[in-house]
C-alpha cells in the first residue's frame, strides 16, 4: 500500500510488527496497541522511532501518557464504512494535542481524504495506487467547510462574518 | 425563504463535480459496486427494483418557486414526468439513469438544491414543521436553527460514517407537526425562565423493526450550545453505537441498552469537554443566518374580506376551506394545504405539470414559497384570504383541491412492492383502494381526523407504527399479509399503535379498515370524540371483536 505523507507518495521507514515478531535491533517500528502497552518502556528505550497501531474499538485516552514519545499513531479503518477512527483522530488532535504523525490505515480510499484531513490525519496508507496518485487533486476538492475542526480551516459561518465586516469598512 | 450565498453554492457545486467523478469511475469499473454504493447513497442514489432511485433534499420542507420548477424539470427531463414527495421532506424520482445523475444534480445545484446525505449512514435531511415561520404562537422560526444544524452536519468529517443513518427534526410549536418524538434527535424550541431561547432535547426515537418514542435527555440546552450538544451526542454514538448488526445500530438501541441515565451521563461528560470550544455559537452567527431568511411584505388586510364572504355560499368551496385552510400568524392571511392525495392516486405523487402550475400559483398567491410536509402534502404558506376562492378554483383544475387533509383518505404510504427492493407487500394499491372506499366527503368528514399509515415492510417508511390506524405489509408463506395496529400517533403525544389481531390478506384490508371505522362510529360517545380518543378510552378489544368476530 502506497504511503502518502505531506501530500506526496513517500517510502515508509516504519516496519510493521505483529504481536509476536521478534524486535529488530534498529529502525523505526509500528507496533500493535496490545504489544505496545505491554512493553512500552523497552520499546521506547531502543534506537529508532516508535509508532502504535490503535484499534478503533479501544479508548484512545489510554494512549495519553505516551503521546509525547510516539512518532506515529496509526488509526484503523477496517472498512471505509466504519467511522470510529474519525472521532479518535479528532480527540487526539484537539483534546490531547497530539502533534506527531497521524496515519490512516486500512480501507483508505480517495473519497475519504477530505474527511480524514479535516479530522486531523496527515499520513495515509492508501489502498489503491491510483488513489494515492490522485491525492493532491482529491484533497483540494472542497474549498468550503461548514464546521470547525482542529484543522484550523475557516468555516463558512466565519468566512461570511469576515466578508460582511470587510464590506462594512468601506461604507 | 433562505437565500444561498456564493459560499453555499460553491460547496454544492464542488459536491456535484466530485460525484461526477465518482460516477465516471464507477462506469469505467475503477470503483466496484461495494465501494460505489456508499458514495452514491451519500448523494441520495439507491438501486431499486426497476431502476436507480434519486432522493433530493428539501431542507425543513421549504421550497422557492424556481426550485419547484427545477424539480419539475428533473422529473420531465430525466424521469417519467413525476416525482414522489416523502415523509422525510424529500422528493424521490424512480426512473433515473446513473449516467445522467450528475447532470440532474448540476441542474438542481443552479437553484440551490442538492441530494447530499439524503441517504447513507450519516446525518440526513434536517426536517421541521411545514408551517414554520407562519404558524401562530411559535417560539420563533425553527428553520433558522434547522439551517444552522443543516450546515453544521453537511459533510461533517467525523459523522459521515456513523453506525447508521441519523435524523434530526425540529419544532417550535406546542402542536408538533414535525414528529420529533420518532427521530434520533428531536428538538423542541423553548424559552427558559430568563426568556432565553434554547431546546428541549429528545433522543432515541425511531420506527423500523424496533420502534421507540424518544426520551428527553436534557430539559434545556441554550441555543448557543446546541451544536456542541448535538456533537457530543453524535460522538458518543459514533464510538459506542453497535456496528455488528445493522438492525441494532440505530441510536435508539444504544439509548435503550445503556438506559437514558447512563447515556446522558456519557453525553454530559463529552459535552463538558467541547461546549466552550469554537462550536459555541455567538449571536452574530445566528443573526447572520436569521438575516438570510426573508419574509413576505405582508399587507394590512381585513380579517374577513368580501371575496371570502361571497364564496362561502358555494358548498364545495366551503368544504375545501374548512379542510385545507389554516390560521396564519398575520391577520388576513392563511396557510393552505395542497392535498397530494386524490381519490385513487398514489399518495405524495405530483406530475411535472402540477409542480410547474403550483409554482405559478405560489408566485401569484403565496410570495413564491411552497412547503413540503411529512404527511406527503404540500402547502402554500402565505395566501391572502381574499385570494382563497381564486386559488381554490385553480387548484381544483389541477386535481390538487381534494378536501381530505387530516381525514381518512389523507393516507401516508411508502412505495412498497411497486418500487422498493426491500418490500414484502404492496402499499400504494392499498392506499388507492382505501381512498376509493372513503371517497365520500360527507362520510370522511363525519369520521373526522383519522390518519392511516401504510408500510410495505418492517422498515416503517410509511410510519405505520404511529398511524391512528397502521397497516404493515409482511410476507407469510409467499403471500402478502397485513397487520393492523390502532392508537398510534406522531404528534406531541406520540405513541405506538397496538396490534389488533392476526394479519389479513391483501383483498381483505379495505374491509377490515371499514370494520374498524364502523366500530368507532358505533362506539364513540359523541361526534366530537375522535377516533384516537375512543381507542384511548376503550383500548383495542372492541375493535378486535368487531373485526375478527366474523372472520
Ligand atoms: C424507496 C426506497 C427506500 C428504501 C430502500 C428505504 C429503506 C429504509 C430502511 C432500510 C429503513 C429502516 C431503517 C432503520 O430503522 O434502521 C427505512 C426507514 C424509514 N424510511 Fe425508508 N426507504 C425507502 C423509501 C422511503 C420513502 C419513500 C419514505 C417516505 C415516504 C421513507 C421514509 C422512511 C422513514 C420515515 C423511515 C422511518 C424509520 C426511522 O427513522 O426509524 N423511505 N427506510
Ligand atoms: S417500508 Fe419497506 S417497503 Fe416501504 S419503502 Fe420502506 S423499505 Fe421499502
Amino acid at each position: 500500500m502506497p504511503l502518502v505523507n505531506g501530500g506526496k507518495i513517500v517510502d515508509d521507514s516504519f516496519v510493521k510488527l505483529a504481536v509476536d515478531t521478534p524486535l529488530p535491533e534498529s529502525g523505526d517500528i509500528l507496533v500493535p496497541a496490545e504489544r505496545f502497552l505491554g512493553e512500552a518502556d523497552a520499546l521506547l528505550k531502543r534506537a529508532g522511532k516508535v509508532g502504535v497501531i490503535w484499534p478503533n474499538s479501544r479508548d484512545i485516552s489510554e494512549l495519553v501518557p505516551y503521546l509525547g514519545k510516539l512518532a506515529v499513531v496509526a488509526l484503523v479503518f477496517p472498512t471505509f464504512r466504519d467511522g470510529r477512527a474519525y472521532s479518535q483522530a479528532r480527540l487526539l488532535r484537539e483534546r490531547y494535542n497530539y502533534r506527531g504523525e497521524l496515519r490512516a490505515t486500512g480501507q483508505v480510499l480517495r473519497d475519504q481524504f477530505v474527511f480524514m484531513l479535516r479530522a486531523g490525519f496527515d499520513a495515509f496508507d492508501v489502498k489503491k495506487q491510483a488513489d494515492a496518485e490522485a491525492f493532491m487533486q482529491t484533497a483540494k476538492r472542497y474549498s468550503v467547510f461548514y464546521q470547525p475542526t482542529g484543522d484550523g480551516r475557516i468555516t463558512a459561518l466565519h468566512r461570511r462574518m469576515q466578508l460582511r465586516h470587510s464590506e462594512g469598512v468601506g461604507t | 425563504m433562505y437565500a444561498y450565498d456564493e459560499i453555499d453554492r460553491t460547496l454544492v457545486n464542488e459536491r456535484v463535480s466530485e460525484f461526477r467523478d465518482q460516477v465516471k469511475r464507477r462506469l469505467s469499473g475503477e470503483l466496484n459496486e461495494d465501494e460505489f454504493k456508499m458514495l452514491r447513497l451519500q448523494n441520495g442514489v439507491y438501486l431499486q427494483l426497476h431502476a436507480y432511485m434519486f432522493r433530493v433534499a428539501i431542507p425543513y420542507g421549504t421550497l422557492a418557486t424556481n426550485q419547484l420548477r427545477a424539480l419539475a424539470h428533473v422529473a420531465r427531463k430525466y424521469d417519467r414526468g413525476y416525482g414522489h414527495f416523502t415523509t422525510r421532506q424529500n422528493i424521490q424520482f424512480n426512473w433515473i439513469k446513473l449516467a445522467e445523475l450528475p447532470d440532474a444534480l448540476a441542474d438542481l445545484a443552479e437553484v440551490g438544491i442538492h441530494a447530499m446525505q439524503t441517504s447513507g449512514n450519516n446525518m440526513r435531511n434536517v426536517t421541521s414543521d411545514q408551517w414554520a415561520g407562519v404558524a401562530p404562537g411559535e417560539i420563533e422560526d425553527p428553520r433558522i436553527w434547522s439551517e444552522l444544524i443543516r450546515q453544521h452536519t453537511t459533510l461533517h468529517p467525523e459523522f459521515s460514517f456513523l453506525p447508521r443513518k441519523f435524523k434530526i427534526a425540529i419544532t417550535a410549536s406546542d402542536h408538533d407537526r414535525a414528529a420529533i418524538r420518532i427521530h434520533d434527535i428531536g428538538l423542541r424550541l423553548i424559552k427558559n425562565e430568563k426568556g432565553e431561547t434554547g431546546f428541549e432535547v429528545l433522543v432515541g426515537g425511531g420506527l423500523g423493526r424496533t420502534p421507540f418514542i424518544a426520551k428527553t435527555i436534557k430539559h434545556f440546552v441554550h441555543g448557543r450550545d446546541i451544536l456542541s450538544y448535538i456533537e457530543a451526542i453524535l460522538r458518543v454514538y459514533n464510538q459506542y453505537g453497535r456496528r455488528d448488526n445493522i438492525y441494532k445500530a440505530r441510536i435508539k438501541i444504544l439509548v435503550h441498552e445503556l438506559g437514558i441515565e447512563k447515556f446522558s451521563r456519557e453525553v454530559e461528560d463529552e459535552w463538558q469537554h467541547i461546549r466552550n470550544s469554537s462550536l459555541q455559537i455567538d449571536d452574530e452567527v445566528i443573526e447572520d443566518i436569521r438575516s438570510r431568511f426573508t419574509y413576505p411584505a405582508y399587507e394590512k388586510l381585513p380579517h374577513m374580506p368580501d371575496e371570502l364572504r361571497q364564496a362561502a355560499a358555494d358548498p364545495d368551496f366551503e368544504a375545501w376551506r374548512k379542510n385545507s385552510v389554516a390560521p396564519h400568524k398575520v391577520q388576513g392571511y392563511s396557510i393552505v394545504t395542497v392535498s397530494l392525495k386524490p381519490t385513487g392516486g398514489p399518495p405524495g405523487d405530483a406530475t411535472a405539470e402540477q409542480m410547474d402550475a403550483l409554482a405559478d400559483l405560489a408566485d401569484k398567491y403565496s410570495f413564491s414559497e411552497i412547503r413540503v410536509g411529512h404527511e406527503q402534502n404540500l402547502a402554500l404558506p402565505h395566501v391572502a384570504k381574499r385570494d382563497l376562492p381564486a386559488l381554490w378554483k385553480a387548484l381544483d383544475r389541477l386535481g390538487l383541491a381534494t378536501p381530505n387533509v387530516n381525514l381518512i383518505t389523507d393516507i401516508i404510504a411508502c412505495p412498497g412492492l411497486d418500487y422498493c427492493s426491500l418490500a414484502n407487500a404492496r402499499s400504494i394499491p392499498i392506499a388507492q383502494e382505501l381512498t376509493r372506499r372513503f371517497a365520500n366527503h360527507e362520510l370522511a368528514n363525519l369520521i373526522g381526523r383519522l390518519h392511516i399509515n401504510i408500510s410495505g415492510c418492517i422498515n416503517a417508511c410509511g410510519h405505520h407504527h404511529v398511524g391512528h390506524i397502521g397497516i404493515l405489509g409482511v410476507e407469510k408463506n409467499g403471500e402478502e399479509v397485513y397487520q393492523i395496529t390502532i392508537g398510534g400517533r406522531a404528534d406531541e403525544n406520540a405513541a405506538l399503535g397496538t396490534l389488533i389481531g392476526p394479519g389479513v390478506k391483501f383483498d381483505e384490508v379495505a374491509d377490515v379498515i371499514e370494520d374498524v371505522v364502523e366500530a368507532y362510529l358505533a362506539l364513540r360517545e359523541r361526534p366530537e370524540e375522535l377516533f384516537m380518543d375512543t381507542v384511548k378510552r376503550l383500548g383495542v378489544e372492541p375493535f378486535k371483536e368487531r373485526v375478527y368476530a366474523t372472520r
